[in-house]
């Protein structure tokens, strides 16, 4: 269990909470995705200043910092009282790649949103997560003027693994956004073999 | 220096110096690391606590009902690792307790996994 209350402590806390990453190139449409199925919440968080972002020379500087403030936002999905899902979306931009570990750290699973247009800026997501043993599917955002792709094909493009589902989404819809997440959810009961039912079209 | 430094003091970055000013120049908690996700619950109420900065206060106030890391952060609108600073201060001097986010085990996770996709369709 990990935790034990102490002798003259309160009850074990009633709250379990888990999260699902949203992941994707930048400008695919992550953030729309979230905020079309979840409550939106505001996260300071803090960015390392490394050799790429300034010299050595400030660095060297002992009243530098070394971080600085970075505004971010989360997904929280009230399920039961007792139970919340978050839903983080992992940053587009390159330098903020040291945040990703820590997101994903216990994650059930994640979305990687994909654009036909430029399907390769998903591929560092798809390899980060195959890498990392993280269940994921992949979703491509259906922007007016994509044109039409059947998902088999994408999954060819991106030399998916055989099983990895692959659909296609408009993320401004909510009814769309949470049918992603119903499948990544049904995909993990499946691949834990323990999917009761199969879902109905 | 020489002005490079005002590439990130804009207003975007936000108040630097004053949060880790509340965790004595400290970026690491105390003690055993926790999630993003972990659950925070009090053990006192905040009136009970004769010394602390108003932010701990805060955090106490904030956390009589359990309470995830990132809410709470979210909550107190202060960085994530300034918070998780004082939320290891304040385990360490046992008026909180925080607990990993979800029942270990692959059955417990199979059951959450159930719960959340449960949820999901009656949204």
């Amino acid at each position: 269990m990990g935790y034990e209350p102490s002798d003259s402590g309160p009850a074990r806390p009633h709250l379990t909470t888990t999260k699902i990453i949203v992941a994707g190139g930048f400008g695919v449409g992550k953030t729309t995705m979230v905020s079309a199925v979840s409550e939106i919440r505001p996260l300071l968080t803090e960015e390392q200043l490394t050799e790429r972002s300034v010299g050595v020379d400030d660095v060297a500087l002992v009243e530098q910092k070394t971080t600085t403030t970075v505004a971010m936002d989360f997904g929280r999905i009230t399920i039961r009282d007792d139970l919340v899902l978050y839903l983080f979306g992992t940053p587009g931009q390159d330098r903020f790649w040291f945040m990703w570990d820590e997101m994903s750290f216990g994650a059930l699973g994640a979305v990687v949103l994909a654009d036909t247009r430029q399907l390769a800026t998903c591929f560092p997501s798809i390899d980060y997560f195959e890498e990392r043993d993280i269940p994921f599917l992949v979703a491509v955002n259906c922007f007016p003027d994509t044109g039409s792709h059947h998902p088999d094909d994408i999954a060819i493009a991106l030399d998916l693994d055989p099983g990895v589902p692959v659909l296609l989404c408009d993320v401004r819809r909510p009814e769309s956004a949470r049918e992603v997440f119903v499948r990544l959810l049904e995909y993990l009961l499946a691949r834990s073999g323990e999917l009761e039912h199969t879902h109905a079209p | 220096m020489d002005g490079k430094q005002d590439r990130w003091l804009d207003v975007e970055a936000g108040p630097i110096v004053r949060p880790y000013a509340l965790t004595r120049g400290r970026t690491r908690p105390e003690g055993e690391s926790f999630a993003l996700i972990a659950v925070v619950q009090a053990v006192v109420a905040p009136h009970a606590v004769s010394r602390a900065e108003p932010e701990c206060l805060l955090i106490l106030s904030l956390s009589q009902r359990p309470i995830s890391v990132v809410d709470l952060a979210s909550d107190a609108r202060l960085p994530l690792g300034v918070i998780r600073v004082l939320l290891g201060d304040l385990r360490h001097r046992g008026l909180i307790n925080i607990a990993p986010p979800t029942r270990s085990g692959h059955a417990a996770n199979v059951q959450v996994i159930r719960e959340v996709l449960h949820g999901l369709r009656a949204l």
